[in-house]
């Protein structure tokens, strides 16, 4: 159980290069891009992590015992991130698979160019409520906002923006939610429910949550009208 | 509707006495400007979907076709061009925003045309590269600043990770996806074959290429295509795509009906979706974000590889160059403003950025005024045309160029500029696989390599005429420089003196 006090990154890493399997790091305390490009490795980290946690990842977990900040999952390509507190902004950027579970809220732009490749389609699950410009640019994958335990609006301002792919359901209304005009909202009907439901029970495992309970609620599902938005944009010169 | 008509640019020119009708120009041309009349051994063309790409011109057996710029002119004058009046006309039948490819066409000023190299008269002889060693072999990346040694006095010889070139050229990045397979495939094998390397873009390493990573180097940019773990360790550098020169601050976009078959899957994205690069880092809102990406890629290959920041000259570059050499970038790639381009919005790449030349000359001094000019190395792009310009370019205080259009040029591209259609006639710029297999691999890569052995040699040439052996010494060196017919104020940016002083 290495205690990563007063260590920089590089040394982090260097520790968790040496790791095989398991390794559970304490006194984390910012030290960016643990995990960086890691795969197949079990990776506890008590304490805070710096920006960049488990960017590029490409397999293995990461669990965070409390919060994380910017940048979580970067352009990750398989692989589990479990973060029990809340993340900071951007998470999830250009994720091509793998799973990243947040027990709290998340910043802005959390989802932001998600994407999804042959049998890859990353999932994004938010156990609080999320910040602005969720989902901006989603090209495929799933965004899960449950806003358990809190009284905010499930997302702030200005949800899917550009969003062409993929899809996101907000455990809400959402009346008081104004979405772009090139994606639909509506309720989740019994075959949203039925993959929510599948999406949901490893969430609701890892965290100990009641998935029926979770379920119990209004769900709304956004997906876009068009994989091709800018199509009709342009004339040649 | 009359008023939508717009006379064809160019006209097709066959000449009847040597025509045979053998329909080589009908098979050849994706445009499908010519065809037989129904039934007879009648050709005809249609000029107005010509783009004047030459491929039938150059496979008439017979010679019998040129292609000529139509003299049907709008009734121009100073200011309302023929081209400002029919791009009027376009956007009114359309609404569409103006999309163009290839570098900037405006007849603004070429730098390079301006600036004369030196040569040794006298004193301080000319060398003669055919009996003299001459040193065209570069490394990029950080320099240490000082020599340290350990304990025992030993000298501590781990350098920061460095790209060694053969010679200070380097192909710049054009996407799988915006040029073909066979055009990939002919500037690895190339780059392989001289000791230099090649740029994947932003689209991803096809897995037939991954052989060529010793003379690779792999393209992170916004949208993240491509981008995982085997990708960034197959390459030898990872270059982060802030910026382009023909299109400074706008982002990338690949149509829906490009992302098919293996661009799909080199993109990892599923097919039809439109591949969407923003214009922004959503992550890089300052230099320290910047350093956060560099650190990233940094830490996810160990330290092993130099990271290459590539930004498009622009108003304050010197200021932006400084940031990033700070950023602990290894190597800063500055695009000028007359890069090409496989699409982009004709005002912005008409109207953005600022010449490479100027860019280059504020960038070297700024960073030589901060004393970190040897934390970083400076590869140039945005229109070398020739040995001459990767010698000004590297008396100006370059380490290396890159060029893009000059290849393309070399595999074939006639430069018909319209590369955005898809149906590049040379099989570059399309993934027709029709099309593409008109570009012949082996032929591309050798013709890439007698280039570039040319341009070796003429480097060799214009160096030994110097007096100068080596392109180290060259660099910053830019007594060896004066400018023709400029200003005081491009003098002193460029930092040379008026030929005569």
């Amino acid at each position: 159980m290495p205690d990563v006090r007063g260590l920089d990154h590089r040394a982090v890493n260097a520790i968790l290069r040496e790791t095989e399997g398991g390794c559970t790091l304490t006194g984390c305390c910012g030290q960016r891009f643990i995990g960086a490009g890691m795969s197949g490795k079990n990776i506890c980290i008590q304490g805070i992590p710096g920006n960049a946690l488990g960017a590029y990842l490409n397999g293995g977990t990461i669990t965070v015992a409390g919060n994380a900040q910017d940048a979580v999952g970067d352009t990750m390509n398989a692989g589990r991130i479990i973060v029990h507190g809340s993340i900071g902004d951007a998470a999830g950027y250009a994720m091509r698979g793998g799973e990243i579970f947040v027990r709290g809220s998340a910043g802005y732009r959390a989802g932001i160019h998600m994407k999804a490749y042959r049998e890859k389609s990353p999932l994004l699950v938010i156990g609080g409520t999320a910040g602005s410009f969720l989902g901006e640019y989603q090209a495929g994958g799933t965004i899960i906002v449950l806003g358990l335990e809190s009284d905010r609006k499930i997302v702030s301002f200005f949800p899917c923006t550009g969003m062409h792919g993929g899809k996101m359901y907000l455990r809400s209304s959402c009346t008081d939610i104004t979405f772009p005009s090139q994606v639909t909202a509506r309720a989740a009907d019994e075959t949203d429910l039925r993959q929510l439901r599948v999406h949901l029970s490893g969430y609701c495992d890892v965290f100990g949550l009641d998935l029926n309970a979770v379920l119990d609620a209004p769900f709304t599902v956004v997906t876009p009208d068009s994989a091709n938005p800018y199509k009709q944009m342009y004339i040649m010169n | 509707m009359g008023v939508e008509y717009l006379y064809p640019e160019f006209e097709v020119i066959r000449n009847e006495s040597r025509c045979i009708a053998c329909g080589v120009c009908v098979r050849q041309c994706a445009n499908e400007v010519h065809a037989f009349l129904g039934g007879t051994q009648t050709i005809l063309s249609d000029d107005a979907k010509c783009v004047n790409c030459q491929r039938c011109v150059s496979l008439c057996p017979t010679h019998a076709l040129k292609i000529v710029k139509s003299d049907c002119r709008l009734r121009e004058n100073a200011n309302w061009d023929n081209d400002t009046i029919r791009e009027i006309y376009k956007q009114a039948n359309s609404g569409g925003v103006l999309l163009s490819s290839m570098g900037n066409p405006k007849p603004l000023p070429v730098y390079w045309d301006k600036i004369l190299i030196n040569a040794s008269q006298v004193t301080n002889p000319p060398i003669d590269p055919l009996r003299e060693p001459m040193e065209t072999r570069v490394f990029l990346g950080k320099r240490p600043q000082k020599a340290e040694r350990d304990a025992d006095g030993k000298l501590c010889c781990s350098l920061p990770p460095m790209l060694e070139l053969s010679m200070p050229v380097l192909f710049s990045a054009m996407s799988y996806g915006s040029i073909s397979y066979n055009a990939h495939a002919s500037l690895a094998r190339a780059a392989k074959a001289l000791g230099i390397y090649y740029n994947t873009g932003e689209g991803g390493l096809h897995e037939d290429f991954y052989v060529y990573g010793d003379n690779t180097i792999v393209q992170v940019a916004s949208g993240r295509f491509g981008v995982h773990e085997n990708y960034l360790e197959a390459a030898k550098a990872i270059e982060i795509k802030m910026g382009q020169g023909a299109k400074p601050g706008i982002g990338g976009h690949l149509p829906g009906a490009k992302i098919v078959g293996d661009v799909s899957r080199t993109r990892m994205i599923p097919e039809g979706s439109d591949a969407i690069s923003p214009a922004p880092h959503h992550d890089i809102y300052s230099i320290e974000d910047l350093r956060q990406l560099v650190y990233s890629l940094k830490e996810a290959t160990n330290y092993k590889k130099p990271i290459i920041v590539k930004v498009a000259a622009v108003h304050n570059i010197a200021a932006i160059a400084s940031g990033i050499a700070r950023s602990g970038a290894d190597i800063i790639a500055i695009d000028g403003f007359r890069g090409g381009t496989g699409a982009a919005p004709t005002r912005i790449r008409d109207n953005v950025g600022i010449p490479i030349e100027l860019a280059l000359a504020a960038v070297d001094q700024r960073l030589r005024d901060e004393g970190i000019r040897n934390d970083v190395s400076l590869i140039v792009g945005g229109s070398v045309r020739s040995a001459s310009d990767v010698v000004k370019a590297i008396a100006l205080g370059a380490d290396a160029c890159y060029i893009a259009t000059a290849a393309l040029l070399a595999l074939g591209c006639h430069l018909c500029r319209t590369c955005q259609t898809g149906k590049c006639n040379w099989g570059i710029a399309t993934q027709n696989p029709e099309l593409v297999r008109r570009l012949n691999p082996d032929v591309g890569s050798e013709r890439l390599i007698r280039l570039m052995t040319a341009w070796r040699h003429e480097i060799k040439e214009l160096m030994g005429g110097m007096g100068i052996n080596s392109v180290e010494a060259l660099r910053g060196n830019r007594l060896m420089l004066r400018g023709i017919g400029l200003t005081e104020k491009e003098l002193e940016i460029l930092g040379i003196a008026h030929a005569g002083e």
